[in-house]
């Protein structure tokens, strides 16, 4: 009996140990990946004076915050970021859904060429097309609008590609049913295709989403007036002309900046999970 | 994905021979459908893809003027200048060194906070969550945050050096730092992307082979080389050449931590062709450095497709 009971003592304070070094490694790595959003949060509530001294204690105010709203157009910035990436996440999910049916369920002369043209796309990176793509919007007046950063951008060979895998997956029994009942492809698209993979229309609305609010390159060469610039071109703006010295309201913007898109990410967690598997395993 | 549709065309050539029955109207039909299902997609990509794709190459083979209007033709000379030119190499080995390092750190990391994830243990969602959140970090507030964590007074590391009395260093002037300074910041950016599909892999991974394995006595580590990265290599190879696309094209955290300094060490291929173009007006020179950076991500992307296809595998 004793040894048993030995035996028992030493299994639990092994698990103890192990979960101990479990826990451990968790918080050390959360530490490390929160850790520039915490220092950031932090310093947002700092007085300038103390930040500009160098020193990281003081007594927290919100005075940051009402400046950067006050002050600053990053309200605006923000407002201007919902619209673009809106208008192009409705605009990518509807084109590239289209083509996506067109892959999948039409026939018709030069589709594999054309499918072969859509899949060179992913070759070619955006940044090496931006010279000719600058001169093409500034000669058709779009510079400084909404338009600027939504039109280059309502289609995309990812997206085709995604929802034509979704749509392959549906079964022919479908199609062939639909057939005989008369439906027309658009209302084949609409009422049946579209429903039967809103799982994959929804993963791209949100990928959409993601990447056209962290667009960077083409906010920033093509807006000049904070009345369109997203928050991307924002924060460069702010960022560039703010003295340095005013890193608490920087921080505050960012702050600002930072809360929609990380709860949009909590929100649509699983959406994402699934798609990014998608990716990687066909 | 080239697999589906090898299937697809295999449907197709078995529709062709229904297709008889049918008679040509439907096709016919069909046809008018496809132009207006797929006319939008494929103008948008005519403008914004491939028509600036061949106005580049074309650019790259003159001499432009200031206003990017094409004047005179010098064949493949812009290339040659371009390949002897010593800041030009030197930038393109910055980008390589920064590439590697963001890679390699991005896929370690990664999986260092998957393998974490994915145990059995209380409260284990929260830190899933806390893991995948960078993703929602956009460029510019994450190179606001780095700006600030390497701040050389009030920044989070000297401000820890100097508890620790550790030396602080000028993160932002030193050259060699500060191409440390970005591969972090990068790096830190990817780890939420990097984690979600790293770990739906391990989740994949049958929970029989860690039991078979801790029967037979064997070490964690011994499990984490034979087991876990064989079973989850394809994953593991689809974030890496992921990271290493978006690497070579990085612009929005060099543009606003570094702007390609100090003394030109974080330069970045995509940086330069943007200084080049937008901010010295030479066009011409900037056209080559785009061709050259769509040859590399050429290369990248036919890989990463050739591989997927056949999906590497244990």
């Amino acid at each position: 009996m004793d040894i048993a009971k030995n035996t028992q003592v030493t299994s639990k304070s092994k698990i103890n140990v192990s979960s101990i070094l479990q826990y451990g490694g968790l918080i050390i790595l959360a530490l490390i990946v929160m850790g520039p959003f915490l220092f950031g949060l932090w310093t947002s509530f700092l007085p300038t004076n103390s930040i500009a001294k160098g020193s990281l204690s003081g007594s927290l105010t919100i005075d940051n915050y009402v400046a950067a709203i006050k002050t600053t157009p990053v309200l605006g910035y923000l407002f201007n970021s919902f619209v673009v990436s809106i208008l192009r996440t409705i605009g990518e999910v509807f084109f590239c859904s289209l083509a996506a049916y067109a892959f999948v369920f039409l026939k018709f002369k030069g589709r594999n060429v054309i499918f072969y043209l859509f899949l060179a796309t992913m070759m070619l990176p955006f940044e090496a097309e931006v010279i000719p793509n600058f001169m093409t919007v500034k000669s058709m007046n779009l510079l400084n609008t909404y338009s600027v950063m939504v039109i280059p951008f309502l289609t995309s060979a990812f997206g085709t590609f995604m929802l034509r895998q979704a749509f392959l997956q549906m079964p022919k029994d479908l199609k062939e049913e639909s057939d005989i009942e008369g439906l027309s492809h658009f209302q084949y698209y609409w009422h049946v295709a579209l429903p039967y993979s809103k799982i994959t229309l929804l993963t791209l609305a949100a990928y959409s989403f993601l990447s056209s609010w962290n667009e960077y390159l083409w906010p920033t060469l093509t807006t000049f007036s904070d009345k369109y610039r997203t928050v991307q071109a924002g924060l460069r703006q702010m960022q560039s002309t703010e003295t340095f010295n005013n890193w608490g309201m920087i921080m505050a913007s960012a702050i600002i900046v930072v809360i929609p898109t990380l709860v949009i990410l909590f929100i649509g967690q699983h959406f994402f999970k699934s798609g990014l598997n998608d990716g990687s395993v066909k | 994905m080239l697999k589906s549709f090898e299937e697809n065309q295999l449907n197709d050539s078995k529709v062709l021979t229904t297709e008889d029955a049918h008679g040509k109207s439907k096709r016919h039909s069909d046809t008018l459908y496809a132009i207006l299902f797929l006319g939008p997609s494929l103008l948008l990509l005519s403008v914004f893809v491939f028509y600036p794709m061949l106005k580049t190459l074309y650019m790259s083979f003159f001499l432009t003027n200031n206003f990017g209007q094409t004047t005179v033709f010098v064949g493949l000379n812009n290339y040659i200048s371009i390949l002897k030119s010593g800041s030009f190499l030197s930038s393109l080995a910055s980008t390589f060194v920064y590439v590697i390092g963001v890679m390699v750190l991005t896929i370690v990391m990664g999986l260092a906070l998957a393998v974490f994830a994915n145990q059995k243990l209380r409260g284990i969602q929260f830190f899933r969550t806390i893991f995948s959140s960078t993703m929602g970090v956009s460029v510019s507030v994450s190179a606001i945050f780095f700006l600030f964590v390497f701040n050389p007074t009030s920044g989070l590391l000297n401000q820890m050096a100097g508890l620790l009395h550790l030396p602080q260093l000028n993160w932002m002037t030193d050259p060699h730092l500060a191409m440390i300074t970005v591969i972090v910041s990068t790096v830190w950016m990817n780890l939420g992307f990097t984690f979600l599909v790293l770990f739906g892999a391990l989740q994949a991974v049958p929970q029989s082979l860690y039991d078979a394995a801790n029967i037979e006595g064997a070490s964690k580590p011994y499990q984490l080389f034979k087991i876990t990265i064989p079973m989850i290599s394809p994953s593991l190879f689809f974030v890496g050449i992921v990271t290493l696309i978006g690497a070579f094209k990085s612009f929005g955290l060099i543009d606003l931590m570094t702007a390609g300094g100090p003394n030109n060490a974080t330069n970045l291929l995509v940086y330069r062709i943007y200084q080049d173009a937008f901010l010295n007006g030479n066009y011409s020179q900037a056209s080559t450095e785009s061709i050259i950076l769509t040859i590399i991500i050429a290369i990248m992307t036919i890989i990463q497709f050739k591989v997927l296809e056949k999906r590497v595998n244990y």
